[in-house]
């Protein structure tokens, strides 16, 4: 096939991104801010830390395991594109004219991200290499298989057997490869690692609620590149993920805040930005599948589950600390499933897609079996990110250990595991070595 | 001479240190301080988890008066600190044996 440069498509794939790199730094500040004031340097490590470790990866195989040629329908051929050896011609968006650097780089952000969001269930108690060792084996055995069965033509695709046997699974931008893989995986580890000392007695409250502010402006504006995006060009499809991202999100903040007022009294700004972040999460996977209808029902669910999902983790006793179950499991779901109530090819709706094969919602006149198809593709996406997640994360705890010592648990990660401080005066200091 | 301690909720500071100028006081010692008394603390909510926070923010005031002036004085606090809430502090006085002024070293009520 001839390749033809479309050159704003191809500007517009490299402006979104830019802006989903940016969500890395910006789910820095919003679990930074979240977690006590002696922890807040290594829960963002946690973060910038995948930038590196899946970045490099990536380049290397993980492009390849993901969109090589495939094997059993779970996994791309590393060795295909190995270190991004791949023509215009063999780009993921060659079809619309996008380059195949460009495709591998948006796509790259969408790995990062995954692995980043994960942290926020260990928060305050992981050994910092372990960290890094999980990053790179989960990205390996479970982003890159999810994100190959639903996009890069295994199981959970438009030739896969489940398209086969009831419908297409509509997954426009990530509900299942990237929320509901990361808060399955979020689960796995907080039971595996187990709780924080003190975990339901001590108070653990945010100790930088502007922080966490910043972070949710930040992923908001990131997420338009993750949605609109993920259209792969510039056109009124990318419009209707862009206004989806908008009322969606705004709806579920409203929708939270809503919820506390009636049950704790005050709507909270923690309550506001993890609206925000239940609406984006769930209107991911729906993004331009469905209409203005749909995407307001679909945030007005998320807020609302979201905001009485964080609440779980107390009643069942896994420690996941910044609610990556609550808000990126259950979002991830509400936004997978209602989409087979919602989804919807009415030329009316403008801009709307889904892949070839799908039906209409059961809203929408399409009958139930989008929606089961959807359920069906949610689950084996939550276990086999379960499962696997577990695995990695039981070798991990018998070879290199999860725990820091109790002691530098209570005295703060940041000290233990990075000799730094992000507020401590020092007092009394000086140089004693230079290096 | 007498150390008059106020202990008072932190929006009425402005107040105060009005009241002790009037009353011929010329320093006093401010400082950020936090405690409970009869009120108790209040709850906070994050995420649905609801914490009691026992200690609520309080300003200190501590000012050196000689002992002709400790019943103006304390009484200029407490006229100034009372709203008649639950919550509005405390002011105490002690006996204080010397006072001596650092830039002159005069001790007594010379030094204050």
């Amino acid at each position: 096939m001839e390749f033809e440069l479309d050159s704003g498509n191809t500007a517009w794939m490299i402006t979104a991104s830019s802006l989903v790199l940016l969500m890395t730094p910006g789910l820095a500040f919003f679990y930074g801010g979240m977690v006590r004031g002696k922890s807040v340097l290594n829960m963002m490590m946690m973060s910038f830390s995948s930038i590196g470790v899946v970045g490099l990866i990536w380049v290397l195989y993980g492009y390849s395991l993901t969109f090589g040629t495939d094997i059993g329908g779970v996994i791309g051929n590393p060795a295909d594109f190995f270190g991004l050896a791949i023509t215009d011609a063999e780009s993921l968006m060659a079809a619309v004219g996008v380059p195949a650097t460009v495709a591998a780089g948006y796509q790259a952000t969408f790995a990062i991200i995954t692995v980043a969001l994960i942290s926020g269930a260990i928060a305050d108690r992981a050994k910092f290499g372990t960290w890094i060792a999980f990053a790179a084996l989960w990205v390996t055995l479970v982003y890159s298989p999810v994100a190959h069965m639903v996009w890069g033509g295994g199981l959970l695709g438009p030739e896969g057997p489940i398209a086969t046997a009831l419908s297409v699974p509509i997954d426009f931008a990530g509900g299942t490869v990237v929320h509901i893989n990361a808060g399955a995986a979020g689960l796995a580890l907080a039971l595996i690692i187990g709780k924080r000392k003190g975990f339901g007695t001590v108070a653990m409250r945010p100790h930088n609620l502007p922080f966490v502010m910043l972070g949710a402006a930040l992923l908001w504006f990131g997420w338009f590149g993750f949605n609109a995006g993920s259209e792969f060009a510039a056109d009124g499809t990318a419009g209707r993920a862009w206004l989806n991202t908008l009322v969606a999100t705004g709806v579920a903040m409203l929708a939270w805040m809503a919820t506390e007022k009636f049950r704790d009294g005050a709507p909270t700004t923690l309550g506001a930005a993890s609206g925000v972040v239940a609406g984006l999460v769930a209107i991911t996977p729906a993004a331009a599948a469905v209409d203005t209808y749909g995407s307001i029902a679909i945030g007005l669910v998320a807020g609302i589950l979201c905001a009485l999902a964080v609440g779980l983790k107390y009643k069942f006793g896994y420690d996941d600390s910044l609610d990556v179950v609550g808000v990126h499991l259950v979002g991830g779901l509400v936004g997978t499933v209602m989409i087979g109530l919602f989804a919807t090819d009415n030329a009316e709706s403008f801009g709307v897609w889904y892949p070839e094969g799908a039906l209409n919602g059961l809203f929408y006149g399409g009958g139930a079996v989008q929606l089961v198809t959807q359920i069906v593709a949610a689950l084996i996406a939550v276990v086999f990110s379960f499962v696997v997640t577990a695995i990695i994360a039981y070798a991990l705890k018998a070879i290199m250990g999860w725990r820091i010592s109790e002691e530098a648990e209570v005295s703060g990660i940041d000290l233990a595991s990075h000799d730094e401080t992000a507020y401590e005066v020092a007092t009394g200091s000086t140089v004693t070595e230079v290096r | 001479m007498k150390l008059v301690t106020g202990v008072i909720q932190p929006h009425r500071l402005d107040d105060v240190k009005t009241a002790l100028e009037g009353a011929g006081v010329r320093g006093m010692t401010v400082s950020e301080a936090s405690g409970y008394g009869r009120q108790k603390g209040h709850t906070e909510v994050y995420r649905g988890a609801e914490y009691t926070v026992d200690l609520v923010p309080k300003v200190r005031i501590e000012v050196l008066v000689t002992d002709e002036d400790v019943t103006a004085v304390t009484d200029a606090i407490v006229g100034a600190a009372q709203t008649g809430k639950i919550g509005d502090g405390k002011v105490w006085v002690v006996s204080v044996d010397d006072v001596a002024r650092v830039r002159t070293g005069e001790h007594g009520d010379a030094a204050l």
